[in-house]
């Protein structure tokens, strides 16, 4: 198969999937207990409002004339108009989107630099003492809240130690962003890290393991070299698919840790609109989260099968 | 030739399918994760359990009169902003968190093992079912997902154990599965098929005892992201309702005061990491108990 199929085939296979979570956006508003737009508005709107509200959202509509104009709205990047905003719901999800995307990406950077050396040194040290540390790391790693690890490096580094990094919002310009990122991405970065590091220390096992590394260890090879160029080359293969299916609890941990830091990214957005009942803005980050978690999905694919073509014939 | 019934096949089928139980009353003592687990769990649990005894003051009564104390040999821990006891708080959090995170797993795991073991074993159009839903439901990320349908449903715990069972059966659906295509080419499935066993007997009689281990030493992992997620809906104010205890709302409240009273955000979080560590090292050690020798 060659590359251009497998992702074809890929594509063709995202379709359903893509379909079914708008089906499951869709759904939502139905979950809401009694009469959705009366929920939603709250005792104080008048019945007017509320009927208002009911027919623009199709509520008074049959479910399937529901669906087809629910699509048809999305399949023209209109995700309904915010109810507290005034303004388009996708529109409010663009603006705050490049916070959200900088956050997954600076979080996903310290999370490799965390990971690899840890897992490098646990698997070059296997069953000794330096492995039973960095393998007790996902076992502890694991059970801390981020926001609760957030608010500790917020205590730590933003009211003490000489106040190093600002507490909270999103600086200005390149620099002040970035400054401002540094602990929101350290907190997600400590959350996926023990993940990451599972993984690519069994990777590197099976591959320091493997017959070319004894082919390079015999050549006499030194024990870095076989690391640097052979092993740890490999395994970069691994840890792409490890962060691709990962991305769903790298952009779940970003909502929650968004809130701790007070950074405008779409989490933020989707935590402040569920307090002000702003459901068309609840549904348009849900369904923007979850497309872009399946376009990650296809993107790690693609890298897997490029960086491995085995992938492609399996 | 005499003919063998199903019933008379059944023995045998048994004795070639426990694979995984023996040896663990002798070994559970020596495995150092398991025991730590059982030790750290344990004291979780009796300090919930006995809360009205290690407790001297009622988690919701308020004492405006003395808010924001530090520690003290009257409240060990404290007190928050509206004078109540942070201990007893604490305390009557577990018993809160620890009961929604235990009752929030079971739904799941009976709905995404069964499930499983229906698309593993029929395969074909059921499979292609299941792994639809399944791929739904992974494309969401968990806390959005989660978040997002306690909003659509409404606060509370009988919505939380909602959202948990729409989220959480994926999970359990994926190990099952993939555990009964292996264990369905075995010699005790095909020698129960070949003496005529219903499907629903090889299923839940012979199939489900043989894959289950899995499922149950991911079920302890997962009442550790059960907790992660009732604490934080309730840090969010979506979880568990003021006034019950909940070490998620105490985190919340205390981060106010991070710069003055820095316990009150630091007590609630280290108990859900201490019990988090407890059910982690209790699922390594069944992982390794249980693993097939």
């Amino acid at each position: 198969m060659t590359l251009g199929e497998y992702v074809g085939r890929r594509l063709l296979q995202m379709i359903p999937v893509i379909l079914g979570v708008t089906v499951l956006v869709f759904f939502m508003i139905h979950l809401v207990p009694g009469d959705p737009a009366r929920t939603i508005l709250g005792n104080q709107a008048t019945p007017a409002r509320v009927a208002l509200v009911r027919h623009a959202w199709g509520l008074d509509r049959p479910l399937y004339v529901q669906y087809w104009k629910f699509m048809g709205r999305v399949a023209h990047g209109n995700l309904g108009d915010s109810l507290f905003y005034g303004v388009s719901a996708g529109h409010l999800v663009l603006q705050r989107l490049p916070v959200t995307l900088w956050l997954i990406i600076l979080s996903a950077i310290f999370a490799v630099c965390i990971a690899v050396p840890l897992a490098a040194v646990a698997a070059t040290k296997a069953d000794r003492a330096p492995d039973h540390v960095v393998r007790a790391v996902p076992l502890v790693g694991l059970g801390f809240p981020a926001f609760w690890v957030g608010i500790v490096l917020l205590l730590i580094f933003g009211l003490h130690a000489g106040r190093l990094f600002p507490v909270g919002g999103y600086g200005s310009g390149f620099f002040g962003h970035l400054h401002s990122m540094i602990l929101p991405a350290l907190t997600v970065a400590l959350g996926l890290a023990p993940i990451l590091i599972r993984s690519l220390r069994a990777s590197l096992l099976e591959v320091l393991e493997s017959e070319y590394v004894t082919t390079a260890r015999s050549k006499g090879i030194s024990e870095k070299r076989v690391m640097r160029k052979h092993a740890l080359r490999n395994a970069i293969i691994s840890t792409v698919s490890v962060l691709g299916v990962n991305i769903g609890y790298l952009v779940g941990g970003t909502l929650v840790i968004e809130q701790v830091f007070a950074l405008p990214g779409i989490g933020q957005l989707m935590i402040n609109s569920i307090f002000q009942r702003d459901f068309p803005v609840v549904q348009a980050v849900t369904l923007v989260f979850a497309v872009m978690v399946v376009l990650v999905y296809l993107l790690t694919d693609v890298a897997h099968a490029l960086l491995d073509p085995r992938v492609r014939f399996e | 030739m005499s003919s063998i019934t199903a019933d008379e096949l059944e023995p045998f089928i048994e004795e070639t399918a426990v694979e995984h139980r023996r040896g663990f009353r002798h070994r559970w003592y020596r495995t150092p994760s398991f025991v730590a687990g059982v030790v750290i769990l344990g004291i979780v649990v009796l300090a919930a359990l006995a809360a009205p005894l290690i407790t001297k003051y009622n988690p919701t009564s308020q004492d405006l009169l003395s808010t924001l104390q530090g520690p003290s040999a009257r409240h060990w821990l404290g007190t928050d902003d509206l004078g109540r006891d942070v201990w007893s708080r604490l305390v009557y959090g577990a018993r809160t968190d620890l009961r929604v995170a235990f009752l929030a797993v079971v739904l799941p795991f009976i709905i995404g093992t069964v499930l499983g073991l229906l698309a593993g074993y029929y395969g074909g159009l059921t499979d292609t079912f299941a792994s639809f839903f399944v791929n739904i439901v992974v494309a969401f990320p968990f806390y959005v997902l989660i978040i997002a349908l306690v909003f659509a449903l409404g606060s509370g715990t009988r919505n939380i154990y909602i959202a948990i069972t729409i989220v959480g059966w994926v999970s359990y659906t994926r190990i099952i599965r993939g555990e009964v295509l292996v264990a369905k080419r075995r010699d005790y499935v095909l020698a129960a098929k070949s003496g005529g066993l219903s499907d629903f007997r090889i299923l839940f009689r012979h199939l489900l005892p043989n894959v289950i281990t899995q499922a149950v030493i991911f079920a302890c992992s997962d009442i550790v992201l059960d907790i992660l997620a009732i604490v934080t809906l309730g840090y969010l104010g979506l979880g568990v309702q003021p006034p019950t205890p909940d070490w998620g709302n105490m985190i919340a409240s205390g981060q106010t005061y991070l710069t003055t009273h820095w316990q009150l955000s630091t007590f609630p979080g280290i108990a859900v990491v201490f019990t988090a560590l407890g059910l982690s090292l209790l699922a390594d050690g069944l992982a390794d108990l249980l693993r097939p020798e």
